[in-house]
């Protein structure tokens, strides 16, 4: 097999014969045409190349999977030739436009000769864009690929070939739950990208990412992934300026308060990039308290001066979401024991609601660094948790006057019952 | 002072002649005197749910929008309103438990036969009635699991053959469980079944009356051979302070319930979320719904669920007549039907429990 890989990789004229000979003989072995398989053109390709090793073989089955194929188009779309002939000299014949193997070199542009190209491609999708090529153009990956550098990623590398999903499909390489292990076979590949000067350490950040576990753990498809912060065709890392105008698409309060806040600007004249210095890029892990902390999980520290302003800023922020959040603990523990006691809160419940959102509230406003703004969302939570803490207290009051009730009551009916057994003893004596 | 009372109401009405039945009145006594106190209790917990309906009654608002709101203001709000709710609820339990108790117990005890086979008709029909007073009643909190109950159960009906589809869209008034669905189970919850229920009570208890209590078979035999071996007491007072002690009983029964475990209100239903996992009618429907569900979806060529409705249908109407079968001699009862109330018990009570254990 190694020699037809090597003798079919040039695709000269002279060696079509001696392939053709090999597919033929493989024709006659399957015995059977899978040519008439999809859509009304005849492909007699799959007869020969469904029986042959890899890389020439290509599966009925693997290709009947190929959106394209769906679609009714044919090998002979994209790699030339005459897919009607049964005889595979004339299929393959350069007379009949038989590309062969496609140049690597080419593949942006063939796909691009489709899809780049609105009237054609209106016919089978006419939402789907045809801008591809040209954002392919101003990624990392065209832009290296023009220079000739062909270990780039180019259109199959992403969206595989012959076997080639919709996006929607989750068995898609570029579906949102497998873009990361698509990207991660090169970029996480230590060997495959030296000389690229990056890390390759992104995607085992990544799998223990916030953004990992809602995506593939809890099946959030809105989660990001790689290209939902680098973009698809058009790759780039978003610039160390531009962090938060990435982030902000769907953080987008936190980005308003950031935005206004003085360590924007700070930032911006350290030449820090926004968001990821508190919370990084590729390991973004669940926000928690313990950032405005002093411990392991610091932030803050790390810039500012124990005790100096910003520091005794911290510590008051620190301090009014522990409170607000044991408020909230408090009244929801009471509400729990209410609630199992039969006893009825589901007002007081759905009221927590509110006080926990008010927490939520002031953890997003944290991204002012205002300890003004934080400390009104603090009061109107507290303020919410005291009265749902009231409305659980006042339960459990109410729960215990009515076991003293039933309590009062079952004596008094045994006293009953112990007199109607006096008494009937005494009329039948 | 009472005595004067009496005397005036005597003068007028001769209370004597009107009390002598009571008077003279005899109940069996025997080992087995007890269970004649469960149709007792069962009237008292009927009383009870009168009593109790018509103070929830007062500030209920049938309605898809108001319903839940109103229940929850009952239970939170109104004085006493979680106890008066929480005891219509136990009650309602208690009473279709107690129902069933003393219909088991006039079964084994042969108390259907000639010449009670009316008392029995009417009783049995009873049942169902009561049956159709915890349906009905089950979805008017117009929570979560009693509107999806509910959707279950006049889907149910709706594979009764022929008449089943109008059936259900007359039940909830339009092909899904809506609003309109809980205002007629309200009007057959408050009016339709508790005037054909006081009908078919009046009937029930005046055969009883009028028929006395049944005596065992076998006990019959021999206080029918040794007429000196005959134990009776009087109605009144005794037995009925008797009962007045079961009465009060099931009061502490009742009172421990609502005191210990209020009834709960559940979330407000919404017919656009779906329904939750695993979710069961009411325990006394159990035992058909976990048949139900154990019938294959094809019975040779019949609809699993349809077959499941048709012999539920005839075995209900099979237990309406069941005394028809009965021998009236005493010592020739049938054994078979002693066998199918064994059996019958047996198999209620086998399916509750595997339908409240089965996931």
């Amino acid at each position: 097999m190694a020699f037809l890989r090597n003798k079919l990789r040039p695709f000269s004229a002279a060696h079509v014969g001696l392939a053709g000979f090999v597919v033929f003989a493989a024709c006659l072995g399957c015995g059977q045409s899978y040519g008439q398989s999809y859509g009304q053109t005849k492909n007699t390709c799959l007869d020969c190349h469904s029986t042959l090793p890899d890389p020439l073989g290509v599966s009925q089955e693997k290709f009947s999977q190929d959106i394209h194929a769906q679609k009714g188009l044919t090998c002979a779309s994209c790699h030339g030739g005459d897919p009607t002939s049964d005889d595979a000299d004339k299929a393959m014949s350069p007379k009949a436009g038989w590309k062969g193997k496609i140049d690597r070199k080419q593949i942006p542009q063939l796909c691009g000769s489709c899809h780049s190209d609105p009237a054609y491609i209106r016919q089978f999708n006419p939402s789907l864009r045809t801008d591809q090529l040209d954002q392919y153009r101003t990624s990392v990956h065209g832009k290296r690929f023009a220079t000739g550098d062909t270990k780039v990623a180019v259109c199959t590398d992403c969206h595989s070939v012959h076997d080639l999903r919709a996006p929607s499909d989750l068995r898609s390489t570029v579906n949102p739950v497998n873009v990361a292990n698509t990207c991660a076979r090169c970029h996480a590949d230590a060997s495959y990208m030296k000389g690229y000067s990056i890390p390759t350490d992104q995607f085992a950040k990544y799998s223990i990412s916030v953004h990992h576990e809602a995506l593939a753990v809890r099946g959030d498809l809105s989660a990001p992934t790689c290209s939902t912060c680098h973009g698809n065709h058009g790759a780039a890392p978003p610039g160390v300026d531009k962090v938060q105008n990435v982030c902000s698409n769907c953080h987008a309060f936190q980005a308003q308060m950031y935005e206004k806040s003085t360590h924007k600007k700070a930032f911006e004249s350290a030449s820090l990039p926004g968001c990821v210095v508190c919370h990084s890029n590729h390991g973004i892990r669940h926000p928690t308290d313990a950032m405005l902390g002093t411990g392991p999980d610091a932030r803050c520290m790390r810039c500012h001066a124990p005790g100096d302003r910003c520091d005794q800023a911290r510590a008051a922020l620190l301090s009014n979401l522990r409170r607000l959040d044991e408020a909230n603990k408090s009244a929801d523990s009471v509400l729990r024991v209410a609630e199992s006691s039969g006893m009825e809160v589901s007002e007081a419940r759905l009221g927590q609601d509110q006080a926990r959102d008010s927490l939520t509230k002031a953890r997003v406003t944290i991204h002012s660094f205002r300890t003004d703004l934080v400390d009104q969302d603090i009061q109107a939570g507290l303020k919410i948790a005291a009265q749902n803490l009231q409305a659980g207290k006042d339960a459990m009051v109410e729960r215990n006057y009515r076991r003293l009730g039933f309590g009062i009551s079952v004596v008094a009916i045994g006293l009953v019952l112990a007199g109607l057994r006096l008494y009937i003893k005494k009329i039948e004596s | 002072m009472f005595a004067a009372v009496r005397r005036w109401f005597d003068e007028r009405l001769d209370l004597d002649d009107l009390t002598a039945p009571l008077r003279h009145k005899t109940v069996p006594s025997h080992r087995l005197s007890y269970w004649y106190f469960l149709g007792g209790i069962t009237l008292f917990l009927f009383v009870i749910q009168v009593l109790t309906g018509i103070l929830l009654l007062l500030y209920y608002r049938p309605g898809a929008n108001e319903a839940f709101g109103s229940v929850q203001y009952i239970m939170t709000r109104v004085r006493f309103g979680w106890l008066v709710r929480s005891i219509h609820s136990w009650s309602a339990n208690l009473m279709i438990f107690t129902a069933f108790a003393h219909m088991f117990s006039v079964l084994f005890l042969k108390a259907y036969r000639k010449p009670r086979e009316l008392t029995w008709v009417s009783g049995v029909l009873l049942l169902f009635l009561v049956m159709g007073f915890g349906f009905s009643g089950y979805l008017l909190p117009w929570n979560t699991l009693a509107f999806f109950a509910t959707k279950v159960g006049t889907e149910i009906t709706g594979q009764v053959p022929i008449v089943g589809k109008p059936m259900m869209i007359f039940l909830r008034g339009g092909e899904d469980v809506t609003g309109a669905t809980l205002t007629r189970f309200f009007g057959f919850h408050v009016a339709v079944l508790p005037g054909i229920a006081t009908l078919l009570l009046l009937v029930h208890l005046l055969l009883v009356q009028r028929l006395g209590m049944s005596i065992p078979p076998k006990l019959e035999v021999q206080w029918t051979a040794d007429p000196s071996a005959k134990r009776e007491m009087k109605f009144f007072p005794n037995f009925l302070l008797r009962e007045l002690m079961a009465w009060y009983v099931a009061l502490g029964v009742l009172g421990a319930l609502a005191a210990v475990f209020p009834w709960n209100l559940g979330v407000k239903a919404d017919p656009f979320v779906s329904a939750p996992a695993g979710i069961k009618p009411e325990w006394y429907f159990l035992f058909m719904f976990q048949t139900l569900k154990l019938i294959p979806s094809k019975v040779w060529f019949i609809d699993g669920e349809v077959l499941g409705v048709i012999a539920f249908g005839l075995v209900g109407l099979l237990w309406l007549l069941l005394p028809f079968f009965e021998s009236d001699q005493p010592s020739h009862m049938k054994r078979w039907i002693t066998g199918l109330s064994v059996f019958a018990l047996a198999y209620v009570a086998g399916m509750s429990v595997y339908g409240l254990l089965a996931k």
